[in-house]
């Protein structure tokens, strides 16, 4: 019989015949990394739940029932049901597209924004850097949570105000990072290559500079997912957040909190999906980092 | 021989905090076509900024370029492209020259891209032509640079200062960061293609041996100034400048029966930054006295084609 042999060196060729850096070596690497996957496939399944919550589970995620108050795990009920009678399974899985897509839109909303101040504070300095810089250290200069509990609070509650405040607060370090990035890259000959070959302006920002100075970027903005979340479930829990009855973890515990004595499982599970969920982004943001710079390893 | 570049008085300083860095300074000299000339002395004496200001990739703060007679100091934006497509610039480090991020063969082509002078296929068969011309290997061509060597990757940079065709091409140290073995074959590939493309070039280096090989005429700096430019042969039998003279002293020789006197300067080199009158050189001249700080000096022609900028050059050439 022909028996498939695996060659062990398999996976180590196919990673070197991508370019390290480009798109696919990245999704190469972390896919060979057992524990980003994990991760991974955590939070893929997550969403996959929430978005099929209403075909697969039997009880709707805003359906009282009045007699099943502060149950406890049951076959019908695993996770218990929360003040009203309502499942808390089903509410977490459905609410857990709330917090992650915060996470992500709020990261992506900072990481566009601080790319662009960055880029053009770094590039065209002088009074640019100075006004840009200036005007986001004032927005540093607050803590983070303190902040987008103010700008949460001028913008009232709700899903995109949210992202907002998350994604508002994430702006300083991007730009500052980028800023950094491109007074290195800009001093590089192969950006005045490039203007003796008759390069415009934008080709060169484009072309030449954004690409060498975005990698550090992606990195932190594969990290800056979960701790946006997060930032986005402690708005909820006071308050600021998605409104109820939105199954918004952070609004979940805040509401549990009151019954934390006598019902623990009501905190229990929202807290743990918290956790599992910041975790998972955490560990694919990890061999993100490690694939893109092998430097920073350790 | 016609002049290809005149330049005339060129100026070039930097506003710093601590002062006005004067790092060309009232610079004069001028190219004929299809000659090299040398550009030497020490590092940061302001040769690598006066052959950016050369071809406006630093703009000027004074004095005249001119190029094949028309005036190009001041340049439009269109102006400027076209100025750009006759000359073009060979940087020293291969490998911060190249973008990290594009293959050999999209920097190549790059620039033949933005010319508009070539489509479609054209455009490929283009690249490869240039990248053939100057010995880059066929498997190469989709490389990036982190994977080829110092020499492959200059190669790469001459394709690309070539690939628009241009009449003069500033070679800021193009040998300087290479292997010995190596910096043969870059000067070779250099002189080839100045033989079929009737080049001409402006040679920024150090390294005394490489520009004796090189070039048909040398322009010695110091600190911002042109102190000595003569034909190379004439430089290197007579030089005339206290500065030229330890310079070319520090030539390490091979034969032990002629070991030359190396004249020791004492001192550090002095700070371009609001440098005093006179002649730059002053503090660390054996010859110095005290009118030599009194008054710029002009590049006096002491034989023909040979100038020298020094107040007491006859007092210390005693053959003059």
């Amino acid at each position: 019989m022909f028996k498939y042999k695996k060659d062990p060196t398999a996976k180590a060729k196919r990673l070197s015949s991508y370019k390290p850096g480009s798109f696919l070596y990245v999704v190469n690497y972390v896919s060979q990394s057992k524990s980003a996957m994990a991760g991974f496939c955590f939070i893929a399944l997550l969403l996959i739940l929430s978005f099929l919550t209403p075909y697969i589970f039997k009880y709707g995620y805003r359906e009282i029932n009045v007699r099943m108050q502060y149950a406890l795990s049951s076959l019908e009920h695993p996770f218990g049901c929360d003040e009203v009678g309502r499942d808390i399974m089903v509410r977490i899985f459905y609410g857990a597209k709330y917090t992650i897509s915060i996470g992500f839109f709020s990261t992506f909303c900072a990481a566009i924004c601080g790319i662009i101040l960055g880029a053009a504070a770094g590039y065209f300095g002088g009074l640019v850097d100075t006004l840009i810089m200036r005007a986001l250290d004032v927005f540093q200069s607050f803590p983070t949570i303190l902040l987008a509990i103010a700008i949460s609070a001028v913008f009232g509650p709700g899903y995109w105000k949210v992202i907002l405040a998350c994604g508002i607060t994430g702006i300083p370090s991007y730009a500052r990072m980028m800023r950094a990035n491109i007074l290195t890259v800009r001093g590089s000959e192969f950006i005045e290559a490039a203007a003796s070959i008759n390069c415009s302006t934008g080709r060169i920002i484009l072309k030449h500079v954004i690409p060498n100075a975005i990698s550090p970027l992606i990195v932190q903005m594969a990290m800056g997912v979960a701790s946006a979340g997060l930032t986005a479930s402690a708005l909820s829990f006071l308050g600021f957040g998605v409104v109820p009855p939105t199954p918004e973890w952070g609004a979940m515990l805040s509401t549990a909190r009151a019954y934390i004595r006598e019902y623990p499982h009501m905190v229990m599970f929202p807290g743990l999906f918290i956790m599992l969920t910041v975790l998972s982004l955490n560990l694919v943001g990890d061999a993100i980092r490690d694939a893109l710079d092998p430097k920073l390893k350790n | 021989m016609a002049k290809l570049l005149q330049v005339e008085h060129l100026k070039k300083y930097f506003p710093t905090s601590r002062g006005v860095v004067h790092a060309v300074d009232d610079v004069s000299f001028s190219i004929e076509e299809g000659e090299t000339m040398g550009l030497v002395g020490e590092s940061g004496c302001g040769k690598s900024t006066l052959g950016r200001t050369c071809i406006h990739l630093l703009e000027s703060t004074g004095g005249t370029i001119r190029f094949q007679g028309n005036d190009v100091t001041h340049l439009s934006k269109k102006a400027l492209a076209e100025y750009r497509n006759c000359v073009q610039i060979i940087f020293q480090d291969p490998f911060s020259s190249l973008n990290p991020r594009m293959t050999i063969r999209d920097t190549v082509t790059e620039p033949l891209k933005l010319s508009g002078r070539f489509r479609g296929e054209e455009l490929n068969r283009e690249s490869e032509r240039l990248m053939d011309l100057v010995g880059i290997e066929k498997r190469f061509y989709n490389s990036y640079p982190h994977e080829l060597d110092g020499g492959r990757r200059q190669r790469a940079g001459v394709a690309r200062a070539i690939s628009l065709k241009p009449k003069f091409i500033v070679c800021d140290e193009p040998v300087s960061a290479l292997d010995v073995s190596i910096q043969a074959q870059i000067l070779n590939l250099l002189m080839d293609l100045q033989d079929e493309f009737k080049l001409t070039y402006l040679f920024v280096t150090h390294d005394l041996s490489v520009v004796r090989h090189i070039s048909n005429k040398i322009c010695v700096m110091y600190l911002g100034q042109m102190v000595e430019t003569a034909s190379t042969d004439a430089l290197f039998a007579r030089p005339y400048h206290p500065y030229t003279k330890a310079l070319l002293s520090a030539i390490p020789t091979v034969d032990i029966h002629n070991q030359q006197q190396r004249i020791l300067l004492k001192g550090e080199i002095t700070s371009p930054i609001n440098p005093h009158p006179g002649c730059r050189f002053a503090q660390r001249c054996p010859y110095a006295t005290a009118e030599c700080t009194q008054s710029d000096l002009p590049l006096v022609e002491v034989e023909p084609g040979h100038f020298v900028a020094c107040s007491r050059i006859r007092q210390i050439n005693k053959d003059l």
